[in-house]
């Protein structure tokens, strides 16, 4: 059943991706991509990544697509119609696409517990955090009592791009 | 049979690289600025499915712990990707910030008129 829901989503997934690639239409494109953000943390749930789907479904769905709609209440909102044919892009892309696919006959089957991956740091989280640290949330244990300096640094990151965001737009605003 | 477990097996790993390469797609084959900003986005999100997928175990449940259960998912890409999602809206915001000052300077987002523009001022100038 979990196998069933996790292949039905990820099969809309696609579907909306082809719709974001096909329509002209900016405003139908951000809100496919709303919906995009609502399917991938549906995904997410699926994927037992509870934590990362709340955020997926707060920041993806709603911070990126208000950020959207206010960009194109202040520039355009249809698409030209292309110039040059798209056979080159194809090329690259499906070229990529292949490779990648050729690259996944080496990796493990999905859903297994005696991967690499999964026998290796995770693990060793999950048995040492409740006698280290207390919390039961394992993900917010790791994220804020062993990797605190990466929050740190992502804190930085938000920062940065929030003075960019400020020192493009004033100027805009006083031009403007 | 085995067709069957094989398509099981690597299904998420299949539409991860279907995202991925729409994602290319979009950045290179189109000429929209914000157009290009969300398969920007596209192609990032499938990295936190290509993370997510192998850390998933089935039976287990998310890792929260709890006497009544043994089996929890990898919760280490869960934390690593939590940071990604904060710092992929960061710049977003960025870029379309970017594109709000373009279309202020060029009256355009497409990148084919802007390049039309900067022609015609150098052969002006």
């Amino acid at each position: 059943m979990e196998l069933l829901i996790n292949m039905v989503l990820l099969t809309l997934l696609a579907a909306i991706t082809i719709g974001i690639i096909r329509v002209r239409n900016l405003f139908a494109v951000v809100v496919l991509a709303g919906a995009y953000s609502f399917l991938m943390a549906s995904v997410m749930m699926v994927l037992d990544a509870v934590d990362v789907a709340m955020t997926e479904a707060a920041v993806g769905a709603g911070i990126s697509t208000v950020l959207a709609l206010g960009a194109l209440h202040l520039t355009k909102t249809e698409e030209a119609a292309p110039r040059y044919s798209a056979i080159l892009p194809l090329f690259v892309a499906v070229g990529t696409g292949a490779m990648l696919i050729y690259g996944t006959w080496g990796l493990p089957g999905f859903g297994l517990a005696d991967t690499p991956m999964n026998t290796g740091v995770g693990l060793d989280y999950l048995n040492r955090n409740m006698a280290e640290t207390g919390i039961p949330n394992v993900v917010t244990a790791v994220l804020a009592s062993y990797r605190g300096f990466d929050t740190l640094g992502e804190v930085a990151v938000i920062f940065t791009a929030g003075i960019g965001v400020l020192l493009l737009l004033k100027r805009f605003q006083r031009e403007g | 049979m085995t067709l069957i477990q094989d398509i099981i097996a690597n299904y998420n790993y299949w539409i991860t690289i279907f995202l991925m390469v729409a994602g290319l797609y979009i950045v290179v084959a189109k000429s929209n600025m914000i157009k290009t900003l969300l398969g920007l986005a596209v192609f990032q999100t499938s990295v936190y499915l290509l993370y997510l997928s192998p850390g998933k175990i089935l039976g287990g449940t998310p890792p929260i712990l709890d006497p009544n259960f043994t089996v929890y998912s990898n919760p280490l890409p869960h934390v690593l990707i939590l940071t990604a999602i904060v710092v992929g809206v960061a710049t977003l915001a960025l870029g379309l910030a970017l594109v709000v000052r373009v279309h202020e300077a060029y009256g355009t987002i497409e990148e084919d008129e802007i390049m039309d523009v900067v022609d015609r001022d150098d052969h002006a100038g």
